[in-house]
């Protein structure tokens, strides 16, 4: 069964065939193929040592997240108490944006572990197969004249050039996606950066940039429900209840 | 047979469950096609099941493939130039 069509089959079966005419002496295209297979062994263990690193930076990143929105909840609280609804929604906003954010986190996290998981697997099957290929020559150097020893060697060439190239795509895919989530992950530090939550105060009338970023992926549902809940818990608990009830303070809070 | 689930390893088919693959395959190919995106996915999950369902190679043992089927973590997108014509397996 020759004619795959697969773009993926091609790319593999073309990698290998690159990898035995390297050299037109079978011995050589061994030496070289041993050579290869023994880098890529390097490459995937500082691939896996990047996916952990990615892996971990994302998992700081939940931290600072989950802090920001216990403080964005508590600051939306004390706006909405001193009478400041608008201060409250944008507040609110934030920690929807925030909270949005985390799920993402969730599955980009439990993605970077599979990674690893596969990658570490991988790397035991390919050693397993460079082990094999070596004794394998061997004992075909041993038991067969050399012409019969070229086919057989350069057959198990074959297989273990497959096997290196499938390592290679594995590293690749999880090299892209590694890529993607830190991309990702320094785009959201930015947007944190920028949006300096310790200065809600200083937010007036108009928004800024981070403000109209964020609204795009907030559900202006969720945050008018929380205000409201909000509104009712405070109103409940304290005794300055009636000035809740005014809407829109007349300050504004702009500087 | 031998196929190779790319970037997994590689399973020794028999050659009912080869012509069963090839199957999906077909189907596989329809549903890329028609733009089904769930029933791609539907078909594609069933293909890489009956493939781990063989026994896989051992570690010394380094063959060919005869079949290559794409990664598991493969998108609706990437599928549109894999599962064409007459797909991964020829007929």
């Amino acid at each position: 069964m020759a004619g795959l069509s697969g773009r993926f089959s091609t790319m593999i079966k073309a990698k290998v065939s690159k990898l035995l005419d390297r050299a037109e002496d079978p011995s050589e295209t061994l030496d070289y193929s041993y050579e290869k297979q023994l880098e890529l062994l390097q490459n995937v263990k500082k691939g896996i040592a990047d996916v952990v690193t990615a892996k971990k930076r994302l998992q700081l990143q939940t931290q600072k997240h989950e802090q920001a929105v216990v403080k964005l909840d508590t600051q939306a609280r004390q706006a909405l108490s001193a009478g400041n609804e608008d201060l409250a929604r944008v507040a609110l906003e934030r920690k929807t944006a925030i909270q949005n954010e985390l799920q993402g986190l969730d599955q980009q996290v439990s993605e970077l572990e599979n990674q690893q998981q596969q990658l570490t697997d991988k790397e035991k099957q390919m050693r397993a197969r460079i082990d094999a290929f070596r004794s394998k020559k061997e004992v075909i150097k041993a038991q067969y004249s050399a012409a019969e020893a070229q086919v057989r060697i350069s057959e198990a060439a074959s297989g273990v050039g497959e096997e290196m190239a499938d390592v290679g795509l594995a590293m690749q895919r999880a090299v892209d996606k590694t890529e993607n989530m830190k991309a990702r992950a320094g785009a959201v530090e930015e947007l944190e950066a920028a949006g300096t939550f310790e200065d809600l105060t200083q937010l007036g009338e108009g928004k800024d940039d981070i403000d109209r970023q964020l609204e795009q992926f907030t559900s202006d549902s969720q945050v008018d429900d929380e205000l409201a809940k909000m509104k009712a818990e405070l109103g409940a608990g304290s005794s300055g209840g009636g000035q809740l009830e005014a809407g829109k303070p007349e300050g504004g809070g702009g500087q | 047979m031998i196929v190779r689930i790319a970037t997994n390893g590689q399973y020794r088919l028999s050659d009912d469950h080869a012509t069963k693959l090839n199957e999906l395959d077909n189907a596989a190919v329809e549903a890329v096609d028609a733009g089904d995106e769930a029933r791609f996915h539907e078909l594609f999950d069933q293909m890489l099941e009956l493939v781990r369902g063989a026994p896989p190679l051992d570690g010394d043992e380094l063959e060919e493939s005869d079949v290559i089927l794409p990664p598991p973590d493969l998108t609706f997108e990437e599928a549109g130039s894999e599962f064409t014509g007459e797909g991964l397996i020829p007929g």
